[in-house]
């Protein structure tokens, strides 16, 4: 108290002793709180970035044994890793693409136009969202197998589907994580349209801009950094998702499930290496949607 | 009387039902205008032109319409400033949105340079607008907005630079180029906004308040600078605003709209001079409606009574045929106050009160007077004759007024109540 009394007294002698003391107890303690809260987020990577350096015996990458680059050397020398890690990054790309492309279609709808049941639509939305993955995981297990044994409630209009279309596998983890990655597509891009003023689309053809040259020039470029953070969101999604993939995908592995696969026998630093590098991509990656976003113009004016 | 004849033209013309009388008179002019409106109507709510607007209005039901532009008849000539003036809701902006084409009329014509362009997207119409907001694209430099239009008809890079740097120069902005728009004060932007539209030499300017949300100062400001600019590139500007002051200062001729219809049209003298309805009367500068029954002619005058049997004495050129109740107007600097007993000429019209209040404004002197007949009548008097505190009327003296009668206007009495109503709803 002392301290904060005579640190304060030369500038600020007006300010009552109480809040002075509040003000340097706050001082002190709200960076502390604030490293605590910033470690515990973290920590957990942290670790995993050290121990994919750690020079581990035996099968388990638990305890420190020393410094080395051996598991980067080699970051896909195990059996099954690098074919799930590649089912994983083109599930993750594809799949961005299309709920990126489908889920900014469906916010523009939303939020331009005025049509019969799109109220219900803007709650249904919502609804994979909501929904505990696991219920998602086993419907959508319930469903896939009754279209390909063309059986049972395959639903009106996809009985034109051959029967090994959707068999378990590629084409059903795909359908299913562009299925659960839309709705937060939607919900980002919404979250930018909700902001954008329709004068400036008014504006541009006024000076001679036709829809589709309006739209590439004034609507996406305002709307860019709303879509980028929507696809940065949906492949982070895709990428870790366990729980539904786990149901739909056959016998297919895709990284998550191999990790889940092999740490019965096994905890390789590979996975603490593959694990780091898409952490770096994601940092990346974020850092650069903050940087367009941070410039990204406001829109009044 | 030519300005008189004008306003009785545009008067006619108005309020015929598709006689269309305006035009045969001077066939010479039709390649003088600009714009024509004929039967001009929009109509929102209702599924008229096939697309239902829900609830735009608060607590409106879906199938509820409402008119907001009724059979607008208009001709706007050629370089000239046109403004179309009324209170908020009169549906100003529907019958500007109607010509830069983001609104489609539910019925009537749009012809711009003598072409029907009534269904033609705004981007095929040779018509630009400075938005109330100015929407400017936040994304682009000033330079990129301000080219924008020209980059659309594929002008070549040179002629580009040039344009826009002639046409910043134009807007007193030259220099700020490579600037965003968040980086320009309120008027900047504005002008930012006039560039933009004006570089691509437009049939027609369309104006939506565009000095609505600057300060008193700047607005002033901006109204001599948009008259100057429009003056030096000689295109037509269509001109929306509530102020009628700011209609005043900038404008050849003035529509002065009311519930969905344009009531008077005409140069701002004659509107004020002149003003043929009540609005009109109330809506530009302070009026003072007297109520009185017509009692004949005498000598090229019509005379009138008052309410105490008073006579008022009309011109008879100025009286438009009313025949039952009417108002006479007279506008409060046009009437002279003098000692309840002194002599006046005669010839004047004349009436006795009371000061019952003075307000001294610096240049003018505001009384309200209570007239001996009922009601009130305000009166500005220059401070020339009488100026120091001593010289002033003061409260609870008697008076009389008199004025010219060549001064008063009359419109039709729409059965207000109160004999002299000063109504000032700007
Ligand atoms: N899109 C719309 N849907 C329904 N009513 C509208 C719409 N636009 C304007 N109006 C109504 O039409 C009337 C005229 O509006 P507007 O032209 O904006 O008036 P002003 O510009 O003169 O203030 C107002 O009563 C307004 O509520
Ligand atoms: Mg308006």
């Amino acid at each position: 108290m002392t301290t904060a009394t005579t640190t304060y007294a030369g500038t600020r002698t007006r300010t009552p002793v109480g809040r002075r003391l509040g003000r340097g107890i706050g001082r002190r303690l709200l960076p502390g709180f604030t490293a605590l809260a910033i470690g515990y987020l973290l920590i957990p990577i942290v670790v995993m970035i050290l121990f994919s350096f750690n020079d581990y015996q035996g099968k388990f990458n638990f305890i420190w044994n020393g410094f080395t680059l051996k598991a980067w050397e080699a970051p896909l020398a195990w059996p099954g890793l690098p074919d799930a890690l590649k089912l994983s990054l083109t599930i993750a790309a594809l799949s961005t693409l299309f709920a990126t492309l489908l889920g900014t279609m469906i916010g523009l709808a939303l939020t331009r136009y005025q049509f019969r049941g799109r109220g219900l639509i803007n709650g249904l939305i919502f609804l994979p969202m909501a929904s505990p993955e696991i219920v998602l995981g086993a419907s959508l297990l319930t469903l896939f197998i009754n279209i390909s044994l063309g059986a049972g409630i395959t639903p009106p209009g996809l009985g034109f589907l051959p029967k090994t279309a959707l068999s378990l596998g590629f084409t059903t983890i795909l359908i299913a994580h562009i299925m659960f990655n839309i709705s937060y597509v939607v919900v980002t891009v919404k979250a930018r349209l909700s902001g954008f003023d329709r004068r400036l689309e008014e504006a541009a053809m006024d000076l001679g801009a036709n829809e589709w040259t309006t739209f590439w020039k004034v609507t996406f470029p305002l709307i860019f950094p709303g879509i980028l953070a929507a696809a940065l969101l949906a492949f982070s999604l895709s990428i870790d998702d366990f729980v539904i993939t786990n149901f739909v995908s056959g016998t297919s592995l895709t990284f998550p499930m191999w990790v889940y696969s092999v740490i019965r026998n096994a905890l390789p630093a590979q996975i603490n290496v593959i694990g780091s590098a898409i952490f770096l991509v994601a940092v990346g990656g974020v850092a650069l949607a903050t940087l367009i976003q941070g410039r990204a113009p406001r829109f009044s004016r | 009387m030519p300005i008189l004849a004008a306003t009785g033209r545009d008067r006619i013309a108005r309020s015929e039902g598709g006689s269309g009388s305006g035009e045969e008179e001077n066939p010479a002019r039709v390649t003088d205008v600009a714009v024509r409106l004929v039967q001009l109507t929009k109509r929102f709510g209702g599924d008229t032109t096939g697309k239902r607007v829900a609830t735009y209005v608060d607590g409106a039901k879906a199938d509820d319409t409402f008119l907001a532009v009724d059979h607008i008849d208009l001709e706007v000539r050629d370089g000239e400033f046109f403004s179309l003036l009324g209170p908020s809701g009169c549906g100003k902006t529907t019958t500007l949105r109607m010509i830069g084409g983001f609104e489609q009329p539910t019925s009537g014509l749009i012809e711009l340079k003598g072409e029907d362009v009534s269904w033609l997207p705004a981007y095929q119409r040779n018509v630009n607008t400075v938005f109330q907001n100015y929407a400017l694209f936040p994304h682009l430099t000033v330079f990129e907005n301000v080219a924008f239009g020209l980059r659309r008809r594929k002008v070549a890079d040179a002629d580009i630079k040039q344009r826009v740097g002639d046409m910043l120069e134009l807007v007193e902005l030259p220099g700020y180029e490579r600037r965003k728009p968040g980086q320009l004060s309120g008027g900047q932007a504005q002008r930012v906004a006039l560039a933009r539209a004006l570089v691509n030499k437009p049939a027609v300017l369309l104006l939506d308040e565009p000095l609505g949300a600057l300060d008193l100062k700047l607005r002033k400001q901006m109204q001599v600078e948009l008259k100057r600019i429009q003056q030096e590139v000689r295109i037509t500007f269509i001109y929306v605003t509530h102020d009628q002051e700011e209609a005043m200062t900038m404008s050849d001729r003035i529509a002065v709209m009311n519930k969905g219809k344009y009531e008077q049209l005409g140069d701002p003298e004659v509107l004020y001079e002149r003003p043929q309805t009540r609005f009109v009367a109330g809506f530009l500068g302070v009026s003072n409606l007297l109520r009185a029954t017509p009692d004949g002619p005498v000598d090229g005058y019509a005379v009138y009574r008052l309410a105490d049997a008073t006579a008022v004495r009309v011109p008879q050129q100025l009286v438009q045929g009313e025949s039952g109740p009417v108002a006479i107007g007279v506008r409060p600097e046009k009437i002279r106050l003098s000692e309840a007993k002194a002599d006046v000429a005669p010839g004047l019209n004349r009436l006795a009160g009371v000061i019952s209040d003075a307000s001294y404004l610096g240049v003018s002197t505001q009384y309200i007077v209570s007239l001996a007949g009922g009601g009130s009548v305000t009166v500005y008097e220059q401070n020339v004759e009488r100026a120091t505190k001593s010289e002033l009327w003061t409260a609870g003296e008697s008076v009389q007024l008199t004025w010219v009668p060549e001064h008063s206007f009359v419109v039709a009495d729409e059965g207000s109540a109160s004999n002299a109503a000063q109504e000032d709803l700007s």
